[in-house]
């Protein structure tokens, strides 16, 4: 494959829902480009559909009630959306690895640490018991866990919340995959261990060379972490571009809204609110025909409301989907 | 740069689930008792009868001697004139053997169909559960009556007959805790390191839901001994094995001249089946600590 062929390209990803009360268009035509050795950020609200474009690539989402509409994403020159279900299970954990947000519940109970590390390496390299320990013995070492040969015997609860995110990584990078998709890994750690587990996701793929895409809505995580940023809302791809571009000269009014919030970037006076974004993501059941955002968005026009934005490509792969920044490169 | 924290507090000896469980159960006084008596009792009927050494079916004496008269049949004969402890004594190992036996294949069964339907849903879940409602509005023992007049009462005919009606019970506790556990997290994280179906319904689900399947099957081994006693006291039992419910069965017309031949093998069942519901009870409560806080 040529250098310049990205890894995992997704294109036109749609995904439902089957509801109750009606098709939710969860996903609609998401697509990115992840490179080697790069980091992509996903950034958005919760219920953006971050999650479930890293399911979808993982096809992971269960059908029914889910259903992927249509799109592609192409890993290493294929697509995955024409695999089989056995074939996917030797992608899964093997060339695309995935870490979850729940560190205390992610990992089985009735198992050590070590076993559980051993079966993804079992499961896909064959390898006999001693040598899958001796790999998750290696593993638990390169992800900082200290007395490893030790800790290895121990059961998930006696490890703490950045203690069983730890043992996720190593379990997810055991059989050494193109692909870490690392799905809000530090939501539900405390601050101090939040950057720890950072730290070690940029370690790990520096030395793994494994291309990480991060989900988050710590933008502080992204400006440190990431080469390239999707912001997603309601499904959609809003922007996306290199994280400077993006940082420095954000287009959608989402994503400076976005970054307005996030605190400590701007240093907030004492007693002063931190800035907000009015109202919440719309509901995915009854669409409008404009701009997803249009009812949130300080300059929405009257076109916003009628007609969805079209992606306007700007210099260095900046994309913008929104009218604003139609009418001023016009 | 290797990322390490500073390492922590030196962790408690590490212990496994089960154990921490055996830990609960052994200070629970009344489920260590059950577990006492049932060893008395497994113990007796392994190395009694041949200790004894008076085969159950030969005449011993006269025909309904009481108890504790004659030092030859010290627990007194039937209306045969066959011994009663030698009856007591062998005929544990059937009935012990059946109540096993039958829990095993009712436990396999009900685990097999409540992981199915439970894990897989849908229209899988919906015909699996209506096949578990029309074996569970089936009288149990008239059903099992039937399988056993089916066929020659043997031994192997009772097990399975007893093990068709009872497993049930085990089918839907195993569904409801295959539904609950399929979601959680770490059985997603299993799915995204490319674990299967069937992996994931033996290794990941199937170990966290063992503590309920596991005290429902030790109560279901008491209830398959109740079974047992009943098919035989009825005379569908296989009548060349002795066990208590043919002792039963077989002497319940002279039960008035005669209490001893059906009070002794009436009150090992009890004890059987008491030592069981025990450990059951304490299996539970071991498994479920938190019922103990409130």
């Amino acid at each position: 494959m040529t250098e310049y062929s990205p890894l995992l390209s997704v294109k036109g990803l749609g995904v439902e829902f089957r509801t109750r009360r009606g098709v939710a268009r969860v996903l609609d035509d998401v697509g990115f480009e992840l490179h080697r050795g790069q980091t992509l950020g996903v950034v958005g609200e919760s219920g953006c559909g971050k999650s479930v474009t890293a399911l979808a690539v993982m096809q992971l989402i269960s059908q029914p009630p889910g259903r992927i509409t249509g799109g592609e994403v192409r890993f290493d020159g294929r697509d995955l959306l024409q695999f089989s279900e056995s074939e996917m299970r030797r992608v899964r954990g093997n060339r695309i690895s995935m870490i979850f947000q729940e560190p205390m519940t992610s990992l089985n109970p009735a198992y050590t640490v070590g076993d559980q590390i051993a079966e993804a390496v079992r499961l896909h390299e064959g390898l006999s018991k001693a040598a899958s320990l001796a790999r998750a013995v290696e593993m638990l070492d390169a992800v900082g866990i200290p007395a490893a040969a030790q800790r290895l015997h121990e059961y998930p609860h006696q490890f703490s919340g950045g203690m069983r995110q730890r043992v996720m990584i190593a379990m997810a990078l055991a059989c050494k995959p193109d692909v870490l998709i690392a799905d809000e890994p530090t939501t539900a750690l405390d601050v101090t261990v939040q950057a720890q587990i950072f730290d070690l996701i940029a370690d790990m793929r520096e030395r793994t060379g494994t291309a990480v895409m991060l989900i988050t809505h710590d933008m502080g995580a992204i400006a440190e972490m990431a080469d390239r940023v999707v912001v997603m809302y309601a499904g959609r791809i809003v922007e996306a571009g290199a994280v400077r571009d993006i940082l420095s000269a954000p287009q959608h009014p989402y994503t400076r809204g976005l970054i307005a919030c996030a605190p400590g970037r701007r240093t907030v006076a004492p007693g002063q609110p931190l800035e907000e974004i009015p109202g919440t993501v719309p509901s995915l059941l009854e669409r409008d025909a404009g701009c997803l955002f249009a009812n949130r968005c300080a300059k929405v026009m009257p076109r916003c409301r009628a007609e969805l934005p079209p992606v306007t490509t700007q210099a260095g792969g900046h994309q913008v989907a929104c009218w604003l920044n139609q009418e001023t490169s016009a | 740069m290797a990322v390490t924290v500073p390492s922590p507090t030196p962790t408690v000896e590490a212990m496994s689930p089960w154990l921490e469980a055996w830990r609960v159960f052994r200070s629970n006084k009344a489920a260590m008792l059950g577990l006492v008596i049932l060893s008395v009792i497994v113990l007796t009927m392994s190395f009694g009868p041949s200790l004894y050494g008076v085969a159950p079916f030969d005449i011993a004496g006269a025909p309904f001697t009481p108890p504790f008269t004659e030092p030859s049949v010290w627990l007194g004969t039937d209306y045969l004139g066959r011994d009663v402890l030698a009856g007591v004594l062998v005929g544990g190992r059937a009935t012990v053997l059946v109540g096993l036996a039958a829990a095993t294949v009712a436990v396999t069964i009900g685990v097999s169909i409540g992981a199915l339907a439970g894990y897989f849903g849908g229209w899988v879940d919906t015909a699996l559960s209506r096949v578990t409602e029309l074996f569970q509005v089936l009288p149990a023992l008239l059903f099992a009556m039937v399988l056993v007049t089916l066929f020659t009462p043997s031994l192997t005919v009772v097990i399975f007959a007893i093990g068709i009606v009872a497993w049930t019970g085990t089918a839907r506790l195993a569904r409801a805790e295959f539904m609950r556990l399929r979601h959680l997290e770490y059985a997603n994280a299993a799915r995204a390191i490319g674990a299967g179906p069937l992996r994931l319904m033996l290794r990941e689900i199937l170990p966290n839901a063992l503590p309920p399947l596991i005290v429902s099957a030790t109560l279901i081994v008491g209830s398959a001994i109740l079974f047992e006693a009943g098919l035989s006291f009825l005379g569908l039992s296989d009548a060349n094995v002795m066990s208590w419910g043919l002792m039963i069965g077989s002497n319940r017309r002279n039960i008035l001249e005669c209490w001893w031949a059906v009070t002794f093998p009436g009150a090992a069942i009890f004890l059987t089946v008491l030592a069981v519901s025990l450990i059951g009870d304490g299996l539970n409560d071991a498994f479920n600590p938190k019922l103990h806080l409130r």
